[in-house]
């Protein structure tokens, strides 16, 4: 051994090994492709929707709001695509003009539900012990009450529209994000790395906000995408029930809603188009946020 | 407990005295360290020796503070005088960015995500303020020092793309990057193969001396420790057996223990039909018997008075021993490489 140690220290500092190149870590195009030819196609129609949902009043035909009293439930002529709806508005331009808050309000509930989700389980992971006793008790009680419910109560309280609907599905859907995040930060807290930064000196939020929340970040990823969907189902449940989004501003929730009538009287078209949005773009985010799921879950 | 014969004079750096820990397995509370004292003065390399499960690792990390939950502990850890036991928060932080430690498996306590300089400078750059290029620079500078060459590119690398021998190097380099007074070496090496191990073992006595720093070197093998520290502790049980200058403890060991342990060692200069080993298994602490000598069941020189009661730690040729024949073995400990097991167990 020591005779080892002082040809070691009598060599030059030469490394015994050789190096690769940087290589470049997988980027959002490599997880999309991992995702497969489903996953891919869910991707383009949810970029679609989001693209709709930006400029989708600016590039809309006609006025979503304006009414032709004397074209209720005509059908698609000439330059109306999809015709008219109850109130002789034209279909195609409200389901443009509907897209921006029928995706803005899931966006919300989303972005929601994942900070304070994402903060609860890492507080929980990190401190243990009690605190994670009484956090997890918390979000037992919180699973107690369906989303739906939250929201009724928070739009008698605070009145219906957009905003008291998101925060109560935000609210509702919190301890979902929490669970699961818990236990992946759990696991994440547990490994040797997470030692040897605390006796460097690291503090708890450095290690916390660095280390931990990255590493969890592909079933974060992967739990916002399939969150949107439910939130979005949700969310036109709420504005079917007319607690949403308030008339007359297009919205595809409520655009079932208002034209319901109009199925049974062989006036389908302009309810099930704006449910024919709703189930692409929900069925969209699902599949690629279960496919970002098992990604997550097999580099884990 | 009497520290005083085998300490050299002046006040220590790190003072651990009756050092007893008890961590809940399956329900109950069980011992793995068992009055455990320890001191090292500044600029000191002290070895810590002992099987797998005696203790070696948890005494690094109890010093550390890092013991797992639900831990309790008793006695008492100061470091430069100061009660390490009741630190928290900043102050605790302070005392880690003192008190460095460099682990077994370099590659487990990397995160594996972040770049190389990402986690060479995270203490330098969120704990002390030093700014990012500056850090950077020191961080590059340190790699020089281990015998990495272009650091500023291994700096932007990945965990992955170093090799182990390497990955240690970074480690060692990131924990003289906050200038610590004490360096905690939990078996270094011993992931390494041993070309590797003998560069870093190199390297890392280098740079201690450079920097004067204090170590405590934890391995299992004597010989290493013998070649590198100046006084070397044997742990048996969670109870340290045996203090000694590290020069004297192959060749004149005060405690059966060591003597079988350096008995253990294969000689590459003999043959032997069958290599030397110590009867029967390591027993952990909670495992050892509670009221005799806690080495008893596998001692060859075991006599009514070891089942009688623990032995105290006693002083004798500047050394400690925690043996009650300690005396009366003098000089027949020597580990005769005979070819028939070395033992006369």
């Amino acid at each position: 051994m020591s005779e080892l140690m002082s040809r070691a220290r009598a060599g030059d500092a030469a490394p015994l090994v050789t190096v690769r190149e940087p290589r470049a870590r997988r980027g959002a195009v490599g997880l999309l492709r991992a995702t497969g030819a489903a996953g891919l196609a869910s991707a383009v129609v949810i970029a679609i929707a989001t693209v709709i949902a930006v400029i989708g009043p600016l590039i809309a035909p006609f006025s979503p709001t304006l009414v032709h009293p004397s074209l209720p439930w005509v059908g698609p002529t000439g330059g109306h695509l999809l015709g008219f709806d109850v109130e002789g508005r034209d279909v195609l331009s409200r389901l443009l003009a509907g897209a921006t808050s029928s995706m803005l309000g899931p966006l919300a509930v989303v972005i929601g539900s994942l900070l304070a989700g994402t903060l609860l389980a890492v507080i929980a992971a990190w401190r243990r012990g009690l605190v994670d006793a009484v956090i997890s008790s918390g979000l037992d009680i919180l699973f107690a009450f369906p989303g739906i419910l939250l929201a009724v109560l928070a739009a008698a309280v605070f009145g219906a529209g957009l905003p008291a609907a998101s925060i109560a599905l935000a609210i509702a859907y919190m301890p979902y994000v929490a669970r699961v995040l818990r236990g992946a930060a759990l696991k994440e807290r547990s490994q040797p790395y997470v030692a040897a930064l605390e006796v460097q000196g690291a503090s708890a939020t450095t290690i916390c906000l660095r280390h931990i929340v990255p590493n969890i970040m592909p079933l974060i990823v992967a739990q916002a995408t399939i969150l949107f969907g439910y939130a979005m189902v949700d969310l036109a449940a709420i504005s079917f029930i007319g607690l949403g989004v308030q008339p007359p501003a297009p919205n595809w929730g409520f655009m079932i809603s208002e034209n319901q009538v109009g199925i049974p009287q062989h006036y389908p078209l302009p309810a099930l188009s704006a449910g024919a949005c709703i189930v692409a773009v929900v069925i969209a985010f699902n599949v690629l946020g279960e496919r970002l799921f098992e990604q997550a879950q097999a580099s884990r | 407990m009497d520290q005083s014969a085998a300490a050299p004079p002046g006040a220590p750096l790190l003072l651990v005295e009756g050092l007893t820990v008890r961590l809940p397995v399956e329900g109950a509370q069980r011992a793995v360290l068992r009055d455990v004292g320890l001191s090292i003065s500044p600029g000191e390399a002290v070895g810590l020796v002992g099987e797998s499960g005696s203790g070696k690792s948890m005494t690094a990390r109890a010093i550390d503070r890092l013991l797992p939950r639900g831990a309790q502990v008793a006695g008492t850890i100061s470091y430069d005088g100061t009660d390490v036991m009741s630190l928290s928060g900043a102050a605790m932080r302070r005392y880690r960015n003192q008190v460095a430690m460099i682990f077994q498996d370099p590659r487990a306590h990397v995160n594996p995500v972040r770049r190389v300089g990402d986690f060479m400078t995270e203490a330098l750059r969120t704990n002390l303020g030093v700014q990012p290029a500056e850090a950077a620079t020191r961080a590059a500078d340190m790699l020089g020092q281990v015998g990495i060459a272009d650091g500023r590119r291994r700096l932007r690398q990945y965990p992955h793309e170093l090799s182990g021998g390497m990955l240690q190097r970074v480690m060692i380099a990131t924990a003289l990057l906050t200038e610590p007074k004490l360096l905690l070496a939990d078996e270094p090496t011993t992931a390494l193969d041993v070309t590797t191990q003998a560069e870093v073992m190199a390297i890392l006595d280098d740079l201690r001396r450079e920097f004067g720093l204090a170590m405590l070197f934890i391995t299992h093998d004597l010989e290493l420790a013998a070649a590198i520290c100046d006084r070397t502790a044997v742990m048996y049980a969670g109870q340290i057996v045996e203090v000694r200058q590290s020069a004297l403890l192959h060749d004149d060991p005060l405690h059966p223990y060591t003597a079988a342990l350096a008995a253990a060692r294969p000689d590459i200069a003999q043959t032997a039909p069958r290599l030397a080993a110590i009867p029967g298994r390591p027993l952990s602490a909670f495992e050892a018997p509670e009221e005799e000598c806690a080495f008893a069941p596998r001692c060859p020189h075991v006599r009514d008075i070891c089942r009688a009661e623990t032995p105290e730690l006693v002083g004798l040729n500047g050394g400690l021993s925690r043996c009650a024949r300690a005396i009366e073995l003098r000089g027949q400990l020597t580990p005769a490489h005979a070819p028939d097991g070395g033992s006369d167990g």
